[in-house]
């Protein structure tokens, strides 16, 4: 079987990967203590190409309004690859010292991976410390480190809510629920009286879905961590009580455990197997294209609670633009970076145009966005929903500086064993030691929980 | 052809003039230069930088640390890299047997020439092999969905369940009949072949001595086709333990089952691109190559002292 030698292409790029030339590496901008108005004055005048990645589809209208405003800068838009394969050309680039974007969509998941290997320019003297009052706080303190370094600029957030089917609910007699208990006795409810269906689906392998869980629980399992000293705490309470919960709904059979965004997800959700999508802000319009069958019968509502009558949230996804100090030009990449997220004209598109869920307090109470009604939701005025969330979101919640780890490890552990409805302690515990492992050959002081690992 | 023929061509006239060996053999580097050239910047180079690569460990703390063979003693007591190599021993020892007595047993049956349609038969089984294997890949995880696949409905219909193909148990023997249904027709080609070259002398004399087609099957063409069965079984050897792309297809619809480390292959795969342990995964294949190139080794081995005895 010759050809199965073709299996070889990801050894091949895997060795060919870390190839690097340190000879013609750039030296990272040291950045000074301050930049005067003079001197970004200056810079904007300077006929300069920026490089800019990103994913994000129609930047191009923010592109232009940048380049309108500053004729003298051009910027260049890669689409370079989606998630994993644009961070990993974006490492290669940096760790060869030269080809590194200026500019990068940057998730907020992974900002400290990249600030750690001291990659990241400091954007608080290119004027971005005047910036955060016009942040939500807890998307504020997603893009500042330790020592108030500004690392990123805030372009969209997922604060997390419920979406429901409004005709489900009523044909089973299903009350909005909003507490956990509450909405474990739906679960029962409605699949005793429909086998076929399912209040919700957990994804067992999503990560990001399941830090946004913890979020909301209060866990905080990388809360401390500075520099080389690493907190690691994923078996606390706050963790426990999210996996026994969910493990336990699973072990009935009524809750499904499909991968989402899977062929078998997408049909499913068209389908009606699923009364709820517990998902982010970003989580309406995407279904709005994806179950298209059944529009009018969603409503958006906040998530059920831990405590009764508290309100609390967490997030699962959006990014930022981030700037690498690599670049030839930080003022202008700094200033392109805060301009896109922050000009009002820029920042309305992003949010009535492309559906980016906005992070800037301004957006946030327009009525022009909070007061748009969706036919999919029945004319419901979903943004102020997930306006109102966005709000509970707790501030306290810090990434590890290697999270794509941390979510691999997470899937083949604590997943796979809520997946099966088994114990989540001795997976907790897994997961604990497979970060902690990972973290001492990454160089890292380990500070764990106290039962240690 | 020409490569061939050229020297010996331009050699002709200096043996008449009492020219001797050096020239003669400048000339031959020669030919072989642009094939050896390529060889070592795209084969050797790369496997060297890789092997010197694997005897550092670069740390986002600390940066690049020469750490000796540390790389290689953590390979061979990873039990994640263990219980991968183990899986595919097991998907070695039943997919394969199981795929070559089917492409043995179609290639002898196109041989007797009793067939009709027997090159549109032929086609067909050997399609599957001109598919890409990573959409041959979709198209079976596909047919396997659990709730909306082809054979879940199909099962419905007639009011059964499916098995879960894409579960935990299964998953193995899914991707086994992936395989199996793209490379039957690699090898059954291979052996047919083989049968052709083999010389109608023999079927003669084995016709005269009273054989039917089942004694010549058992007697004249499977003992000539040993060397193309020992050949087809290395390259299984190595398919086998380099599995790659179908269970990375398969990840996306079933997370859980298929984890990181399913395969040696996925493993590294995973380990630089997703942990960015380089160093680490350049080791890991490294000793993924040793075993395969071990057990084709001993493959051979076993086959020729068989032959002998």
């Amino acid at each position: 079987m010759n050809p199965r030698f073709r299996r070889r292409t990801g050894l091949g790029a895997a060795l060919a990967a870390p190839l690097a030339f340190a000879a013609c590496a750039r030296p990272p901008v040291d950045p000074p203590e301050h930049v005067s108005e003079a001197e970004i004055a200056a810079a904007m005048r300077t006929p300069t190409e920026l490089n800019f990645w990103t994913w994000v589809p129609g930047i191009e209208k923010q592109v232009a309004l940048f380049e309108e405003a500053y004729p003298d800068v051009k910027v260049d838009v890669v689409n370079a690859a989606q998630g994993a394969g644009h961070y990993a050309k974006i490492r290669t680039a940096l760790r060869a010292g030269r080809g590194a974007p200026d500019v990068a969509q940057v998730e907020y998941q992974l900002i400290p991976s990249f600030s750690i290997t001291n990659h990241l320019l400091d954007l608080r003297p290119y004027g971005a410390g005047e910036l955060e009052d016009q942040f939500v706080d807890w998307v504020w303190a997603q893009v500042t480190g330790p020592g108030g370094e500004v690392w990123a600029i805030p372009q969209d957030t997922g604060p997390m809510g419920m979406l429901y089917r409004a005709d489900l609910f009523e044909a089973h007699g299903i009350e909005v629920p909003e507490t956990w208990d509450a909405f474990a006795d739906a679960a029962r409810t409605l699949h005793a009286a429909d086998p076929e269906a399912y209040l919700t689906n957990f994804p067992p392998s999503q990560g990001p879905y399941f830090a946004g869980a913890l979020w909301q629980a209060g866990a905080d399992p990388f809360g401390g961590s500075e520099g080389p000293d690493l907190h690691v705490d994923v078996t606390s309470a706050d963790a426990k009580r999210v996996t026994d919960y969910w493990a336990g709904l699973v072990a009935e059979g009524v809750v499904s455990t499909d991968p989402d965004f899977s062929d078998q997800w997408y049909q499913a959700a068209n389908r009606g197997k699923y009364a709820t999508w517990l998902t982010a802000a970003w989580g309406p319009v995407f279904l709005q294209s994806t179950a298209a069958s059944t529009s009018g019968k969603w409503r958006a509502a906040p998530l059920p609670q831990w405590e009764p009558g508290a309100q609390a949230a967490g997030n699962w996804g959006g990014s930022t633009s981030a700037v690498f100090n690599q670049t030839a030009h930080p003022i202008q990449a700094a200033v392109f970076a805060q301009f896109i997220n922050t000009d009002p004209e820029c920042t309305k598109a992003m949010a009535t145009e492309q559906f980016l869920f906005p992070p800037t307090k301004a957006l946030l109470e327009d009525p022009e966005f909070t007061g748009l009604e969706l036919e999919f939701y029945g004319g419901q005025r979903v943004n102020e929903v997930f306006a109102q969330i966005s709000e509970t979101v707790s501030p306290d919640f810090q990434w590890s500086p290697f999270q794509d780890q941390v979510y691999a490890d997470y899937g083949a552990t604590v997943g796979t064993a809520v997946a099966e409805g088994a114990d989540t302690d001795a997976a907790l515990a897994a997961w604990q030691d497979r970060i902690t492992e990972y973290a001492r050959l990454q160089g890292f002081t380990v500070v764990g929980n106290e039962e240690g690992s | 052809m020409s490569a061939d023929t050229a020297p010996r061509a331009a050699a002709a006239p200096r043996t008449a003039k009492g020219g001797k060996g050096p020239r003669y053999a400048r000339t031959g580097y020669l030919f072989v230069a642009p094939f050896m050239v390529a060889f070592t910047a795209m084969f050797l180079v790369p496997l060297a930088y890789a092997a010197w690569f694997s005897l550092f460990r670069e740390q986002m703390i600390g940066g690049n640390v020469f750490v000796g063979l540390d790389n290689y003693t953590r390979a061979f007591t990873d039990p994640r890299l263990i219980q991968g190599l183990g899986r595919v021993g097991l998907f070695f020892l039943i997919q394969v047997p199981l795929m070559m007595a089917l492409a043995l047993f179609f290639a002898l049956a196109l041989d007797t020439a009793l067939l009709r349609l027997s090159r549109t038969i032929r086609l067909a089984i050997f399609m599957p092999y001109a598919v890409p294997s990573v959409v041959a890949a979709l198209m079976w995880g596909f047919l396997y969905g659990p709730d909306f696949g082809p054979l879940a409905q199909l099962a419905e219909r007639i009011g059964a369940t499916a098995p879960d193909f894409l579960g935990a148990d299964l998953m193995l023997g899914s991707i086994a009949n992936i395989v199996t249904w793209e490379f039957t027709g690699y090898n059954m080609i291979l052996l047919y072949a083989a049968l052709r070259a083999i010389p109608t002398e023999l079927y003669e004399a084995a016709s005269v001595d009273g054989a039917g087609p089942w004694r010549t099957a058992w007697s004249i063409k499977i003992p000539l086709l040993r060397p193309a069965i020992v050949l087809c079984m290395v390259f299984s050897v190595i398919g086998s333990f380099q599995l790659f792309n179908e269970p990375s297809i398969m990840r996306t619809l079933a997370p859980n089952v298929i984890v990181a480390d399913y395969t040696p292959n996925l493993y590294a795969y995973n380990l630089a691109f997703v942990g960015q342990e380089y160093n680490y995964a350049a080791a890991v294949s490294f000793v993924l190559g040793f075993v395969i190139m071990a057990g084709s080794y001993v493959f051979m081995l076993a086959t020729n002292r068989r032959s002998r005895s």
